[in-house]
């Protein structure tokens, strides 16, 4: 699934990162856990999260991550979206909650790999 | 490569919100000198969660990163106060942080763990009201 096409689906705002719109990703995870998204994700693009602090991006970009959805209406602060244009992360917001976000994207053909717990 | 390069960062335990930029200059570095991402995410993420630990849990320290031919070595050193129980804070899900920590998004008891889970060797010295210093090596061959 191309990035823009996330922005549409969950009626997003994009934040920064342009220029990465049309780039394709393959799988999804949605936790407001950073511990648990070190632990257990593993190739997946996009993270779905209500989170705000800048570990989130720094979160995003060790997991080599592509794009943040911040959901519930969340909206990152002005220091997190330079370190997420520095990290090369495509940041938006929906006024979705997490669940919801998850469900469009899911049914559109965004996966999780699977379900499978990467311990 | 040849020789051998060395990185020294001091961790500030005072701002959670820097925590972790030593592991994003890490892993450009290693992106600079050409190493696969399957290294580079490795070291990252094993540093980064040392780096949050320090942050949480003992007012910051310092790491160092060497790398050599065969392998990259993260030590990771604290005068933090100390982990009474080792073993007990390796278990999954263990954690001593505080509701405020879990409120940031960590705290699961995940961090060592995940750290051992991402190198080939990890060891823990540590000394109640001494410090703590984390060991941990990624091979390279």
């Amino acid at each position: 699934m191309k990035i823009c096409e996330i922005q549409k689906l969950l009626n997003a705002t994009l934040l920064c990162g342009e220029e990465a719109l049309e780039h394709d990703v393959f799988s999804a995870c949605c936790s407001d856990m950073m511990s648990d998204v070190l632990a257990y994700v593993k190739d997946q693009g996009v993270l779905i999260t209500g989170l705000i602090n800048p570990q989130v991006i720094r979160t995003a970009s060790m997991m080599d991550m592509v794009c943040v959805v911040f959901v519930r209406s969340k909206a990152p602060t002005e220091e997190m979206i330079e370190l997420a244009e520095a990290c090369g992360i495509v940041l938006m917001k929906s006024d979705m909650r997490a669940y919801e976000a998850c469900g469009h994207l899911y049914t559109s053909g965004l996966r999780g790999n699977a379900g499978k717990i990467h311990g | 490569m040849g020789e051998v390069l060395k990185f020294h960062f001091d961790v500030d335990g005072e701002n959670f919100s820097s925590a972790g930029e030593a592991s994003v200059v890490v892993k450009k570095k290693l992106r600079q000198l050409g190493f696969s991402p399957d290294i580079m995410r490795r070291v990252s993420i094993a540093m980064y969660e040392g780096e949050i630990n320090m942050v949480i849990h003992a007012d910051g320290g310092t790491a160092d990163v060497t790398v050599d031919d065969n392998e990259i070595t993260i030590v990771l050193k604290d005068r933090g106060p100390g982990i009474p129980d080792v073993s007990l804070a390796m278990q999954e899900g263990y954690s001593t942080a505080c509701d405020n920590i879990r409120s940031l998004g960590f705290g699961a008891g995940m961090g060592l763990p995940n750290m051992k889970k991402y190198t080939d060797f990890m060891q823990i010295d540590s000394e109640v009201g001494v410090g703590t210093t984390v060991t941990m090596k990624i091979k390279l061959n």
